[in-house]
């Protein structure tokens, strides 16, 4: 299928028009092109996401990789990193290679593999990292998410022997000891609602420990969700100095608060929780500056009963594929250029997908979407693609309306409708 | 009035003394013969226990039948509770039979506020985690309001694990909403800058409990549970006694007219010394009774009209 | 019941004399009623009734030198209607001294109207005690009755429409003594 996208802006300059054929973007018109009206919209690379969760397999009641995938689509998203804290964990080939062929099967975006550090997301044995790295799934990310890799002699190994295969860690920072109970951000709110806080400090330290082993060995280190102003200056200092580290940031991360816990709903509950005002303006400011190099949406679907229930209860995490552009369009308005680079194009050099984050020229891989930033969307948790429905911003009014989404040149979202 | 009680926070000024003035009178009725009284009749008031705790499900039970209410106790052992149902379709449950007011007691902080999303009755926290226990603060100003005339200006100092006690929570909330002078008390461990930040404006917070008792009119002691020694709070039990405890040659140094409070249950020899316990300036044991007439004025305020 | 708006038209049907001379008058009927008020008992209901017992009190024992014991008796935990109404606060139950059991009570209130306070009094004092007989003194008397319930001392019969009501000041509780008929729905 070809395509002709009238009058479209890239990355909003001029209105163009875009034309896409045999699954790269072309310099002339197919005559059997489908004409597409881009009138108002704007054209950006095709999304990647570091930090999914899609659950498969294992709780396929909150998500399986094809409904997250359509979830992403619809965000405008072409490429996503599935994280490895699946049951059974994807700590072998074998598992990485299942989720990475069912998403080719569901053939709504590329599903990367994220590989588990150490086996069985247990922070004790290293996993067969090479195995998922030369497997069908071609891991390059691993990440032990949802638990720290707490032991510094094994995160030391981990950062050095991924050097083989240009792999990197993403590390979820958090010195468990001090998280021990934690449900929210500790501090005046926490303290009010007498749930047990989760310091920043937690974050910080771990941080500051693996941008020192990072540099110690030479090797590169991802950090996974950043949430403090503490944290942001940690990696201030460490880019500053040279270390090779990455950082992400989530959308969540960079609008709500903590004071969200006052209600006791589970949707905020989130891990790392959600932070102070101050915070949140460190990190937006961290992402302007490029100290945090990518938005992740740590998409973390729940099954109704696992956040219908009381606080301590619930599980941390919230859905994010849907969201994260209109939040930071909401956040940061049409600063394009900024937007292609922290969703797209940074997050794919970080992941080693060579087909996404490209830029929209002829030759490229047709990996884009289409957004209208003109229109606005009142967030309805039962209109998500996602099979679950723990988003925090349901009734929220935000900007920006994904209204196609192009895989290697195919539709798989037209009209704001995902294609199948 | 209020629907809910959820947090000390649901309560100003004028509603906080319309509840203790109503215990009064509820006081005054409990020494009469009958003392039944039938303004709920008719209303069904359920006690959902998810922990022990025999001295405050018998208090509001005694509360809710005094004023005629069908009582009904549902608690965690040995019900569908303890097979793994959840607090949604326990409420659902509830809602379906028609509960007017669900006394819950949770380990889990905020189960009360998620509680009331569930069911169209009130909701009456009696205590929450480490959150709250707002009918144990409105017995304790009653107890100090009944003992020493008054609460505005008064000086109370709450001493112990403020980290963890509803209790402390509940009561600061209460009491500085009444206008007492509040100062917290305890090793900086379970008193750490965030409940000083988010108490300031109201509290004061001290670490040294000798340089405290002097100026104090009433001095709360707090459950301290050992647990917290596993925990590195403070080094051992003995060191605790003696840094923070309440013995007979600190309890002289308080003025002639102070008053000595602990919302139970007691370790005797850890936080409160068992001379102290049974001096005449404690009010432990008229903490209990007042419970009853403080939890017959919150139900029947809360469920007495429209 | 439709209450008249507070800029309704009024009408003073006792001014403050008349109202003292009623009140005199149901003191002497209580004396000669109950052979000179031995064994006798007032209770005022909260929150009017409670000084115009206090008041009945003062006239007997300036008429004759008797001291009639005073009490309180609040219904409003036995109201009918409790669930009709927001929460109403609560007024003060004290009994005299010596009680009530064996003795002649005589239940004072301002106004007569339904009945409905009446019974609920009545179901109060079986609770407080055992009083010999029951008795009840009103200063207005204003019909319209739903239970089967009639006074002993009226001090007015005030002949009166639904729409309209009755109010009782006094200056214990409302800072000057007079009964004035509120005027209809307008």
């Amino acid at each position: 299928m070809a395509y002709l996208i009238k009058g479209v802006s890239i990355l909003g300059a001029a209105p163009a028009d875009l034309f896409l054929k045999d699954g790269v973007i072309s310099d002339k018109a197919d005559k059997d092109a489908e004409i597409i009206d881009g009138t108002g919209l704007v054209a950006l690379p095709g999304l990647v996401d570091v930090h999914t969760h899609l659950r498969e397999p294992g709780r396929e009641d909150a998500e399986t990789v094809e409904t997250g995938s359509r979830a992403a689509a619809l965000g405008g998203y072409t490429a996503v990193c599935a994280m490895a804290n699946t049951s059974p964990v994807a700590d072998t080939a074998g598992v990485v290679e299942q989720v990475w062929r069912l998403g080719r099967e569901a053939g709504l975006v590329d599903v990367q593999p994220i590989g588990a550090v150490t086996v069985g997301l247990a922070g004790k044995q290293m996993a067969e990292l090479g195995a998922m790295a030369t497997s069908a799934a071609n891991v390059r990310i691993f990440s032990d998410d949802g638990f720290c890799v707490a032991d510094p002699k094994l995160m030391r190994r981990a950062l050095e022997y991924v050097k083989a295969f240009d792999g990197v860690i993403a590390q979820h920072a958090e010195e468990h000891r001090l998280t021990e109970g934690a449900q929210m951000h500790e501090g005046e709110v926490s303290t009010r609602l007498g749930l047990t806080g989760w310091p920043a400090v937690a974050e910080e330290a771990i941080i500051a420990r693996d941008v020192l082993l990072a540099e110690h060995v030479g090797s590169r280190l991802h950090v996974c969700h950043v949430s403090t102003a503490g944290s942001v200056e940690v990696l201030r200092q460490a880019k500053a100095r040279g270390v090779r580290v990455t950082a992400e940031v989530t959308p969540h991360h960079l609008l709500l608060t903590d004071e969200l816990a006052a209600g006791y709903d589970p949707v905020y509950k989130v891990n790392p929780p959600l932070r102070t005002r101050r915070d949140v303006d460190a990190l937006r400011q961290a992402l302007l500056d490029g100290v945090i190099d990518v938005v992740a949406t740590d998409h973390a679907p729940h099954a109704v009963q696992d956040k219908e229930c009381e606080w301590s209860h619930a599980r941390p995490g919230m859905l994010g594929l849907e969201t994260a552009l209109p939040i930071v369009l909401s956040i940061f308005g049409p600063q394009w250029e900024l937007i292609a680079d922290r969703m797209s194009r940074a997050p794919a050099r970080i992941a080693g997908l060579a087909g996404h984050g490209g830029d929209l020229t002829a030759g490229s891989p047709a990996n884009l979407t289409l957004v209208d930033p003109s229109a606005r969307r009142v967030v309805d948790p039962s209109e998500l693609a996602s099979r679950s429905r723990n988003t925090p911003y349901a009734g929220m009014t935000l900007p920006g309306r994904i209204v196609a989404t192009f895989l290697r040149g195919e539709a798989t979202v037209l009209d704001g409708k995902a294609v199948k | 009035m209020i629907k809910h009680l959820r947090s000390a926070a649901d309560l100003d000024a004028p509603t906080a003394t319309l509840i203790l003035d109503t215990a009064a009178e509820m006081a005054a009725l409990s020494g009469r013969e009958v003392k039944k009284l039938p303004a709920l009749r008719g209303r069904t008031v359920v006690n959902l226990f998810y922990e022990d705790s025999t001295r405050t499900r018998i208090s509001f039970e005694a509360a809710a039948k005094r004023l005629s209410a069908d009582v009904i106790n549902f608690s965690a052992k040995g019900s569908s509770v303890s097979k793994g149902e959840s607090l949604k379709d326990t409420a659902l449950t509830l809602q379906a039979m028609g509960a007017d007011a669900v006394v819950i007691r949770h380990s889990a902080s905020g189960a009360p506020h998620r509680l009331a999303n569930w069911v169209d009755g009130s909701v009456v926290n009696a205590g929450d985690g480490t959150h709250e226990h707002p009918t144990q603060a409105l017995l304790d100003a009653y107890t100090m309001r009944s003992r020493l005339g008054r609460l505005d200006g008064l000086k109370v100092a709450i001493v112990g694990d403020v980290l963890h006690s509803r209790v402390a929570r509940s009561n600061v909330l209460l009491l500085t909403t009444l206008g007492a002078q509040v100062t917290l008390v305890g090793p900086p461990t379970l008193i750490p800058l965030d409940v000083a930040a988010a108490l300031a404006e109201k509290t004061q917070v001290s670490y040294d409990l000798d340089a405290v008792l002097p100026d104090s009119d009433v001095v709360m002691m707090l459950r301290v549970q050992t647990e917290r020694m596993q925990d590195s709070y403070f080094p051992s039990a003995r060191e605790y006694s003696r840094r923070y405890g309440l013995d007979v040659a600190r309890m002289k140094k308080l003025p002639e007219h102070a008053i000595v409070m602990h919302p139970g249950p007691m370790n005797r020899g850890m936080e409160i010394a068992p001379e102290v316990a049974d001096s005449p300036r404690s009010t432990i044991v008229e903490q209990v009774a007042n419970g009853v007439s403080v939890r017959m004025a919150v139900l029947y305020l809360l469920l007495g009209g429209k | 019941m439709a209450q008249p708006r507070a800029d309704a038209p009024s009408k003073i049907i006792l001014a403050e004399s008349d109202l003292h001379r009623v009140v005199d008058r149901i003191a002497h009927q209580i004396l000669e009623k109950t052979s000179g008020a031995t064994g006798t008992v007032l209770l005022g209901i909260p929150t009017r009734g409670v000084p115009l017992a206090h008041r009945l009190a003062a006239r007997i024992h300036a008429f004759e030198g008797v001291e009639v014991p005073v009490g309180s008796l609040d219904i409003t935990l036995y109201r009918d209607d409790l669930r009709l109404k927001a929460t109403r606060a609560l007024g003060r139950t004290e009994l005299p001294p010596g009680g009530i059991d064996g003795l002649r009570v005589i239940l004072v209130d301002d106004v007569l109207f339904s009945g409905r306070s009446v019974r609920a009094a009545l179901d109060a004092l079986n609770d407080v005690g055992r009083p010999s007989s029951v008795q009840l003194a009103v200063l207005v008397d204003r019909g319209h009755r739903q239970l089967p319930i009639r006074a002993d001392y009226v001090g007015k019969n005030i002949p009166t429409a639904l729409s309209e009501s009755v109010k009782v000041t006094l200056t214990e509780t409302d800072g000057a003594d007079e009964v004035k008929l509120l005027g209809g729905l307008s």
